[in-house]
């Protein structure tokens, strides 16, 4: 479904993502992990074509097509989904408006009939439900307001309506408390199906022992440095991130000699 | 950033729509202003004495006034010997009596603009006194009003069949003598639409009159009164569009408004007029003078403008709270986009005790547009109690436009409660990206979020009207973001 070749990438002048390779097939959640710098958000934006971010070079498949080439609604409408890590709040724009116009910009590039205001608020209110959010949120103004797991939640709520192909975690857990974040990873989970690919980004594995990863892969300094099953997730946080980059440079150093 | 500053400009780079010249012979007088040029508009309007002495004060009292400078806008001088003072459709001087009657040209011109005269207006509920050029061509929807006694009828027709009372209002909130602009309209004015709606009555429509500036090289200058008296309840809405043209066009309307006893006025306009190309050259220049008199205690004036035409917007609408518990409103959206210059906010003057008024203005600079708010609060010795809430928000789309405020507040009266509340914004590249993240176009999402930061004042605009208000931010905004 994903196909990421060589990508380096650099944001403010300053190169970031070193040769990315990554490859994500359908029915998979891949974590991303790694500590702060390490490229994790810089990798979503990518994916998702945020602006402040140059491709440098590398490419970007996703179903076999140049992801690199479309703009990110295009995207958007192909199926990707970003959850932001700090959603924007759009004073005096309703929730409710902004989610139709998504829905529909989506089906509409489906070939699909768009949604009027009744089926629109049907599908609202059977899809809420997975993220146990409060329904008065929908008529309030995009995020404002919101405290910062109603935000987290929205996002979820959105991934549910916009029903997307390729969904990015951008440290959703972040800002979560105990209950909020079991909430949040229950409604990720009645996501997740043979046809959707996941890739949740993450500093911690607490995370991930609700949204269990097929794959984890580490990201330090720009580079996925080790890739295994859930259970490094494990290891990495019993041993910390310095474990990996130790590891790293004795592999380089035994690499060079 | 520098992606979506680029983007920002692509976005205001959208032709006028609604430009076109309709071919329609007029009746016009020649270039030039002098006493003969007042004495023969008069003439040409049969005129009551009354009303030539009127104009006839005003314009010898203009000759000794200044263009005012103070406004922050910039254009080239203007030659008041080289504007054509009145000019009316041939077609129209028999008088009309029926849709049929107008020019046909005239007819397809207001179905270009979409302006519904015709029957869709009875569905709407809107009765229209359509002014093109300086002449009323259409009224309907009198017969129903009139079983109301609600007198809705252009100017020159009231000056005929209501003389009381155009010679009791005319000048009573807006003087002869007030300022520049306004001087040289009560000097010239060609029509314009009067409303009376006598004691008691709630008028059940909206009334609304579609204004257009067609003729080449005719400054328009229309004359709008509005009285409700004790108890009186009228929504008015005023709406313009202009055809392109190279030239500017001088526009100098004078608008007043009086509320007595109890009474509520709310006055709506979208203001659409040419704003000059991409470059700045040839848009309206628009000089508006609107004041509204809260005359009788507990009576209620609201202005709420749409402003996203002319190439220069100079207008203040304001409120005189005289009555006691009176209350003035100013809910206003004005954009500047390429070389737009506005200059625009609203007088609340507290004269009577417990008197309320509430400002919001919302400005949006896009382009080189330059949008300045200037305000004045003003709570006199008398006015114990008195309460104002200011909001004043800007919006910048871009790096080359610009955002001003001048807020001015004088209180006389220790007992007066202000609040002044001012926000400046730029929209936001993470805005625009989440919008598009979710599969909204640059475009749609640019509307969405301009949309959202004048939801206040858009919902004070009567339902139809909103919808078009903010049809027509989304034009004038097309090409400022890419």
């Amino acid at each position: 479904m994903l196909e990421i070749r060589n990508l380096e990438a650099n944001a403010g002048g300053k190169e970031i993502l070193k040769g990315i390779n990554l490859t994500v097939n359908p029915g998979e959640v891949h974590a991303i992990m790694g500590p702060n710098g390490s490229g994790k958000s810089t990798l979503a934006h990518v994916l998702a074509g945020r602006e402040t971010v140059t491709v440098s070079s590398g490419e970007v498949l996703f179903e076999g097509r140049d992801l690199l080439a479309m703009p990110p609604e295009v995207r958007a409408r192909e199926g990707i989904f970003l959850a932001f890590q700090y959603p924007v709040e759009i004073p005096g724009v309703s929730n409710m408006y902004l989610l139709k116009a998504a829905v529909n910009a989506v089906r509409k590039h489906r070939g699909e009939q768009e949604l009027d205001a009744m089926e629109f608020l049907a599908l609202t209110k059977e899809r809420i439900k997975l993220v146990e959010m409060d329904p008065t949120l929908l008529n309030r103004s995009v995020n404002e307001g919101f405290s910062g797991g109603e935000k987290k939640r929205n996002e979820i709520f959105q991934m549910a309506l916009l029903d997307p192909r390729l969904a990015i975690l951008d440290e959703t857990d972040s800002g979560l408390d105990i209950d909020a974040l079991r909430i949040v990873a229950a409604g990720v989970n009645a996501l997740r199906g043979p046809k959707r690919a996941m890739v949740v980004i993450t500093h911690y594995q607490r995370l991930l022992s609700h949204i269990v990863p097929d794959v984890v892969h580490v990201l330090a300094q720009g580079r996925i440095v080790k890739s295994g099953g859930k259970e490094l997730a494990l290891r990495l946080e019993e041993k910390g991130y310095a474990w990996i980059e130790g590891e790293t440079r004795g592999a380089a150093a035994a690499s060079r000699s | 950033m520098a992606g979506s500053t680029k983007t920002l400009e692509d976005l205001t780079k959208q032709d006028y729509k609604y430009g076109f010249v309709t071919d329609v012979e007029s009746d016009t007088v020649p270039k030039g202003l002098g006493e003969g040029t007042v004495r023969l508009i008069s003439e040409k309007k049969g005129e009551p004495s009354f009303m030539l002495d009127w104009r006839l004060k005003a314009y010898r009292h203009w000759l000794t006034m200044k263009e005012p400078t103070w406004a922050n806008v910039h254009y080239p001088p203007i030659d008041y010997n080289d504007i054509i003072y009145y000019s009316a459709p041939k077609s129209a001087s028999d008088g009309p009596r029926s849709l049929e009657e107008v020019d046909p040209e005239l007819r397809r011109t207001y179905e270009k603009l979409g302006i519904p005269l015709e029957e869709q207006k009875i569905l709407a509920g809107v009765a229209v006194d359509a002014v093109f050029d300086s002449v009323s061509v259409a009224t309907t929807f009198k017969g129903k009003l009139k079983e109301l006694g609600i007198i809705f009828c252009s100017f020159s027709e009231a000056v005929h069949e209501h003389p009381d009372l155009v010679r009791k209002y005319l000048g009573s909130v807006v003087p002869y003598s007030d300022n520049f602009f306004a001087t040289l309209n009560s000097a010239v004015f060609s029509d314009g639409s009067f409303v009376y709606v006598p004691k008691g009555v709630r008028c059940p429509m909206e009334l609304s009159t579609y204004f257009r500036i067609n003729a080449a090289d005719t400054g328009q200058f229309e004359r709008t009164l509005i009285i409700a008296d004790a108890g009186a309840y009228v929504s008015y809405l005023e709406g313009c569009t202009a055809p392109k043209r190279d030239r500017n066009q001088l526009h100098a309307a004078v608008v007043e408004l009086v509320a007595l006893e109890d009474a509520t006025i709310k006055y709506s306009t979208v203001q659409n007029w040419y704003p000059g190309d991409k470059q700045g050259k040839g848009g309206i220049y628009n000089f508006v003078t609107k004041r509204g008199k809260c005359a009788g205690a507990r009576s209620k004036i609201s202005w709420t403008q749409v402003e996203t035409g002319s190439a220069i917007t100079w207008k203040y609408p304001s409120c005189i709270l005289q009555g006691d518990d009176s209350v003035g409103e100013f809910y206003s959206v004005a954009l500047a986009n390429n070389y737009q210059q506005a200059d625009t906010g609203t007088k609340m003057i507290h004269l009577g005790r417990n008197t309320k008024s509430t400002i919001v203005s919302k400005g949006i600079s896009a382009g080189h547009g330059q949008n300045t708010y200037r305000g004045l609060v003003k709570i006199m010795k008398g006015a114990a109690n008195a309460r104002n809430y200011s909001q004043c928000d800007s919006l910048l789309m871009g790096d080359k436009c610009g955002a001003h405020t001048f807020p001015y507040v004088e209180v006389k009266n220790s007992t007066a409660r202000l609040e002044h509340e001012a926000s400046t914004s730029k929209i936001g590249e993470d805005q625009i990206f989440y919008c598009r993240q979710r599969g909204l176009s640059t475009e749609d999402a640019v509307n969405l979020i301009v949309n959202g930061f004048c939801r206040e004042v858009f919902r004070e605009l009567p339902m139809e009207f909103a919808v078009e208000a903010q049809k027509l931010l989304g034009v004038s905004l097309e090409g400022s973001v890419g």
